[in-house]
């Protein structure tokens, strides 16, 4: 990809760029119902979307994620609302557009698009073709609502990202990125490692890609080392959560205080990623404290990958030679 | 790795019956549905019991891919073709293991919560739980509190199972654990959840009975719960 485009030259001007944090959090402090779909919003209370925007891009947020990540007709068919599929991304575009647009600095808007929840053919009801087209829908819409490029992420399965990709370049010209999801033993839930995501993904013409959500800023850091070890080349982006989620009360909270997501920031982006912010349980406080840290020179975080405070991500009890050969495949089927 | 077998014609009937269920497990494993069925009605054709074909071939396989989900050797896809196998076995033995009135260990009402699609874990959890000898009523998405309530009265399970993926969702899972307490009912039931974004404080806080990372896990503890539970209402 030799054509310029706008998250290459922030990048490149910024250094590391610093990402958003979480939609969904801060929507249920506002209010949103669990169980409810927070694209409705987009058309309800767009102001509280705007609002959620602007506390982002004030806390130092360069790119900011529109809030459709379930706003695939899969996902909306829940609720009811697969009729609105192009309402409510276009009206997600726009509202972040304006948030953008008002920043005294340039914020892009990036649409985001998640997975759909179905799984493919063979293992699931849902052909590939039917899933480039829901996404080629959503694309469009969040296009047309003023997205500067399309943003695939928390996806587990190689050909979905794919069905995105390709649905996306159907319906616009915009530039994509994509992350996936490593909270499964250091794999995707599907089984794609941080390896063979950049393999995968360094082959579908992206401008970003990388990793998202999952068990906490450890975690992400080891995907991110994977990742830029595989290739070095590549724009990687990191956005994890704020550590694990637990009740206090009546509040969901996460462990990942502000201050260890800015350790986070500082340590993700010596191992190489370019992109940086955080996934759920982030606020605008979380991506203040990541910008300050980010304010300070490279390698300046220090050795230790650990830190407490963070319960370690599962891990099985097998080594890590463990594989698939443990059996082989007696027949062919 | 040897490959010698690739290609080699195997006739089940000349297979001692160990060797039978030894090859029904790795079949499981490999998730070949029709040589599955194969294996499960020769086995039955030698007299085994549909029991003992379900424990000492199917569960005993299924044992093996949870163990293998677990550490992280097997994934979605290679378990949910197991699962599939599992299934095949399952048609052909449960007629007759209705007929000769093989034991259930247990009934479970399981559901994602309201507001959540994602139902790939929760159905692995049904499958891995049905091939533990589980009677399970799977509800499916999208479940109110009501749906799980209205369930829970018609099937009177042991057990209910709550599915989350999403962060706004899960904490849904504790409105229908304070309607179980409303109603009075909360002891009555053994609560387990699990999802992506769950752990085991989250389980201690909304006062469920234990947090269950995958399906093997949610067997396992299914088991041990319910033992805990009769052996405490016959005391």
């Amino acid at each position: 990809m030799t054509q310029p485009n706008p998250l290459q030259d922030l990048v490149a001007e910024q250094g590391v760029l610093l990402l958003d944090g979480a939609m969904g959090t801060l929507l249920m402090e506002m209010g949103l119902t669990s169980g409810d779909p927070p694209e409705d919003w987009n058309v309800r209370y767009p102001e509280r979307i705007e609002e959620v925007h602007r506390r982002y891009v004030d806390a130092g947020s360069r790119l900011i994620l529109t809030n459709s990540f379930g706003g695939s007709r899969f996902r909306l068919k829940l609720h009811r609302l697969d009729n609105r599929v192009t309402e409510l991304n276009r009206a997600a575009a726009g509202i972040a557009r304006r948030a953008a647009d008002a920043a005294p600095h340039k914020v892009l808007v990036a649409g985001s698009i998640g997975p759909t929840g179905e799984l493919l053919e063979p293992l699931g009801a849902m052909s590939f073709d039917e899933a480039k087209a829901a996404f080629a829908e959503q694309a469009a819409a969040l296009a047309e609502g003023g997205v500067d490029l399309l943003w695939v992420e928390t996806m587990s399965d190689l050909e979905e990202v794919r069905a995105a990709v390709e649905g996306a370049r159907e319906a616009t010209d915009l530039p994509v990125a994509a992350t996936m999801t490593f909270d499964t033993n250091r794999h995707t839930m599907m089984g794609v490692s941080p390896e063979q995501a950049v393999q995968a993904l360094g082959k579908m013409g992206l401008v970003a890609l990388g990793a998202n959500c999952g068990n906490g800023p450890d975690e992400i850091e080891e995907v991110i080392a994977r990742m830029r070890a595989q290739n070095p080349d590549v724009l990687l982006i990191a956005k994890a959560n704020a550590g694990i989620p637990h009740f206090t009360g009546d509040e969901l909270v996460y462990d990942g205080t502000p201050a260890l997501m800015g350790e986070y920031a500082r340590h993700v982006r010596d191992l190489g990623a370019n992109l940086v912010g955080g996934c759920c349980g982030n606020t605008p406080d979380h991506i203040a404290r990541m910008a300050e840290a980010l304010a300070q020179p490279a390698g300046s975080a220090g050795a230790g990958p650990v830190r407490a405070g963070f319960k370690p991500a599962p891990t099985g009890t097998a080594s890590s030679t463990a594989s698939r050969q443990r059996r082989h495949r007696r027949r062919e089927g | 790795m040897t490959d010698e077998s690739e290609n080699e014609e195997i006739n089940i009937q000349e297979m001692t019956t160990p060797e039978l269920l030894e090859l029904m497990q790795e079949d499981l494993y490999d998730g070949y549905a029709d040589e599955v069925v194969e294996e499960v009605n020769e086995a039955l054709a030698r007299g085994m019991s549909p029991y003992d074909v379900l424990t000492q071939g199917l569960v005993a396989g299924m044992e093996v891919v949870g163990v293998d989900f677990r550490d992280g050797i097997l994934f979605v896809p290679e378990v949910l073709m197991a699962a599939k196998a599992m299934k095949a076995g399952m048609e052909v033995l449960r007629p007759l293991l209705a007929e000769t009135g093989a034991p259930t260990i247990g009934k479970m009402v399981i559901g994602t919560v309201k507001g959540d699609i994602h139902d790939i874990g929760k159905n692995l959890v049904v499958m891995m739980m049905e091939g533990a000898g589980f009677e399970v009523f799977n509800l499916g998405i999208n479940n109110s509190v009501d749906d799980f309530l209205g369930a829970i009265a018609e099937h009177q399970p042991d057990i209910l199972g709550m599915s989350a993926l999403l962060t706004t969702t899960m904490p849904y899972m504790r409105e229908v654990i304070n309607a179980l307490k409303a109603k009075g009912i909360r002891n009555d039931i053994i609560v387990l959840v699990g999802g992506a974004p769950l752990n085991e404080a989250f389980a201690e806080d909304i006062e469920a009975d234990a947090y269950c990372r995958d399906a093997a896990v949610a067997v396992e503890t299914a088991k041990k719960l319910i033992q805990i539970k009769r052996s405490k209402s016959r005391a």
